[in-house]
């Protein structure tokens, strides 16, 4: 993927930018699926298992059909169900959101269905009849500095820009947007203004799990394109906890995307570059679950202070007639 | 129509029915999984029932599983219970893992009198110690436990491989020449195994009866004490107890110390009944943390219940170990927790609500 060419663009900084913007465009997808579900008022700790499900079935749906646009289709009708269980458990039967979102996360992820699916369908250890690559122009994706960062990118990477800016406008500026907010700010006074709390939860809920879906999928179609069980290795928490990072704003989750990107491509980089030899691989394997800890802190006691975006009704279920 | 109706009373006989319930509603969602993905049910059943439960043999490797089960769904039950969600237990379980070996290393020329009480008292200071790292943070800076108690799950994890793969460390076995090309742990010596109990052809492992005597003293502690009321108002109604005056701090670092502890000992027993050695591909290869979670709440963070429970689900996790394969596919296990899972949290709604076959009539939909 990064050129072996000499010079700027051959950098550390350079390349751990450009590991950044290709480790973090999973997170990105996984944590704006899970911001739209947050805002209108659900807390889904399953991110982990519809990515790995979105990871599995992708894989599938392109040494099916071998087509990337259908595999990215199928990842995120995968990753959409898992998320429609979720949303029946914690919507219509009101259970505890927390306790569903760790079941789908255990029913899903690894060891389980997604486990599972990899075995059924025969797709463990083959290499990828297709995968997401770079596009643009050779020009282009030598140029110094930013060739690599942000030409030298499938186009994932570039939908997931578009993904940004849609929900961002979506949430600020439509009809419907202001209403998920309303849900999931006081969902018994979005109910009174004649909103269908009900519909408005499944339907964030589910787009939620189809952009996670999808995220799982950049592991299995375009970072290492093949299925391994567990491949996403953590990084569905990671997304929650980005979510928080960002103060459910969809801009600031692109940031915190990239940041906590280049916590999960370091380790890769510097061990592939024998940087700091000396110290122990695990330490930097820890790397980006340390630094979400950190992170998290850092944000925790400035949101505590301010209270910065949380939706006020998250992780509660909403009955009618009990409000 | 259907409608849901709060339940003014709970029938008792309900509390026993829909944990049960739940499970023949997830084993029949799981009969049509398999029947999808052209695998037999009824064989995958039946061979699931054979090696986990029936015959001598398979129940003492269904008490082996469970042992790990008890002390990981007591972790999960004893913070849930104050809504208090520690998905460590994982990483806890490890650390415990580590420190009980260290100890039983240390004190192995000692007796068994000496060394299995050091084990255990270590395996559970290793395990308070990293669960107080999310509870710290949490009790001060209110950073939400779920997510830092899970990273951690994967730091202990690194931790525990590189003791042994990656460090000369004090667990590692580098006795022999194969021992430094095929790094493994020092084994533990004679005293610091723990001894097994004999009840008829069964054997238990001395950690299930520790298991067993540490959910009757959580049991006395939760509904007995002072301690345990307050943890459970406090999981109730959060600004009752600091209304009462109740101190939620202290409480937060108790309990998940008391957690953390209970996941440590579930670690020292790894070392001390089973591996008799620091063993990371064994330990992290389990998933024994979070099947702890599905035990917890299937038991209703009931501590005799989570002993039961983890004994069915202890019997699950072994029938995957050893059916792998055509009629047992992989993934099966996980699946099968999750599905189990999923219809006891939608039996709770049969137990906090009614639900009500009414006529649709023009009144309800106007009241609509």
């Amino acid at each position: 993927m990064i050129l072996a060419a000499g010079g700027i663009n051959n950098s550390i900084l350079v390349v751990v930018l450009a590991s950044a913007v290709v480790y973090g465009t999973p997170l990105l997808y996984a944590a704006l699926g899970e911001l739209l579900a947050e805002r209108s008022g659900v807390l889904n700790l399953g991110v982990e298992g519809m990515m790995l499900v979105g990871a599995v079935m992708g894989f599938w749906g392109v040494q099916r059909t071998g087509s990337l646009g259908l595999a990215i289709v199928i990842a995120a009708v995968a990753g959409g169900s898992m998320a429609l269980i979720h949303a029946f458990l914690v919507v219509t039967l009101r259970a505890n959101q927390i306790v569903s979102g760790l079941a789908l996360t255990i029913f899903a992820g690894a060891g389980g269905l997604s486990s599972y699916l990899g075995n059924d369908l025969n797709i463990a250890d083959q290499p990828a009849k297709h995968a997401f690559s770079a596009f643009l122009p050779r020009g282009w994706q030598s140029a110094d500095v930013v060739g690599p960062i942000f030409f030298n990118q499938s186009v994932l990477v570039y939908a997931s820009w578009v993904c940004v800016a849609l929900v961002g406008l979506y949430l600020a500026r439509t009809r419907p947007g202001l209403n998920v907010r309303a849900v999931g700010e006081s969902p018994a006074a979005a109910d009174a203004m004649g909103i269908n709390v009900v519909r408005y939860r499944y339907v964030h809920t589910i787009v939620g799990g189809m952009f996670a879906g999808v995220g799982g999928a950049c592991f299995s179609l375009s970072i290492t394109p093949q299925w391994v069980d567990g491949l996403t290795s953590g990084a569905g928490w990671i997304a929650i906890a980005l979510v928080i990072f960002a103060f459910w704003r969809p801009t600031l989750c692109l940031v915190g995307a990239y940041l906590f990107g280049a916590f999960s491509g370091i380790p890769f980089t510097f061990q592939a570059r024998g940087i700091l030899s000396g110290v122990p691989p695990e330490l930097f394997q820890a790397l980006p679950y340390l630094m979400t800890v950190i992170v998290l802190v850092l944000v925790s006691t400035a949101g505590a202070r301010r209270r910065l975006g949380a939706p006020a009704s998250l992780g509660t279920p909403y009955v009618r007639e009990e409000r | 129509m259907i409608r849901i109706e709060r339940r003014l009373t709970q029938p008792r006989w309900l509390t026993f029915a829909v944990p049960v319930g739940s499970i023949v509603v997830a084993f029949g969602v799981m009969t049509l999984v398999l029947l999808v993905t052209h695998h037999r049910p009824g064989h995958t059943f039946v061979r699931l029932f054979d090696s986990g439960f029936s015959g001598t043999a398979s129940l003492n490797a269904t008490l082996v599983s469970a042992t790990p089960l008890i002390f990981t769904g007591l972790c999960a039950a004893v913070a849930f219970r104050m809504q208090l969600f520690n998905i460590g237990g994982e990483g806890q379980l490890y650390v415990g893992a580590i420190t009980g070996a260290a100890a039983g290393i240390a004190l192995g020329n000692h007796s068994g009198w000496v060394s299995i009480p050091a084990m255990i008292a270590a395996g559970a200071i290793g395990g308070a110690a990293f669960a107080l790292i999310p509870a710290l943070l949490r009790a001060f800076l209110s950073t939400n436990e779920i997510i830092t108690s899970l990273m951690l799950n994967y730091v202990g994890a690194l931790v525990v491989n590189y003791l042994i793969f990656d460090s000369l460390s004090y667990w590692r076995d580098t006795s022999s020449a194969t021992a430094k090309v095929f790094p493994q742990g020092k084994n533990l010596p004679a005293a610091a195994n723990w001894p097994v109990a004999h009840v008829g052809s069964l054997v238990l492992p001395f950690g299930l009866l520790v298991g067993v005597v540490a959910a009757a003293l959580i049991w006395i502690l939760y509904s007995r004490t002072r301690f345990g009321f307050e943890v459970q108002v406090i999981g109730d109604s959060p600004r009752a107890a600091s209304y009462a005056g109740m101190r939620t701090r202290r409480k937060i670092l108790a309990v998940m110390a008391l957690s953390g502890a209970i996941a440590g000992i579930g670690g020292a027993s790894q070392d001390g009944d089973f591996r008799h050695t620091l063993d990371p591909r064994g330990l992290t290869a389990s998933g024994y943390g979070y099947a702890g979670i599905v035990i917890a709440a299937l038991a209703r963070y009931n501590p005799f219940a989570v002993c039961l429970v983890a004994f069915l689900l202890g019997g699950l996790q072994n029938a995957g170990y050893t059916l792998q394969g055509a009629d047992f596919p992989s993934g099966l296990v996980g699946v099968m927790q999750g599905l189990i899972l999923f219809c006891a949290l939608g039996g709770e709604l049969l137990v906090r609500y009614r639900i009500a076959l009414a006529r649709r009539t023009r009144t309800s939909e106007v009241a609509a």
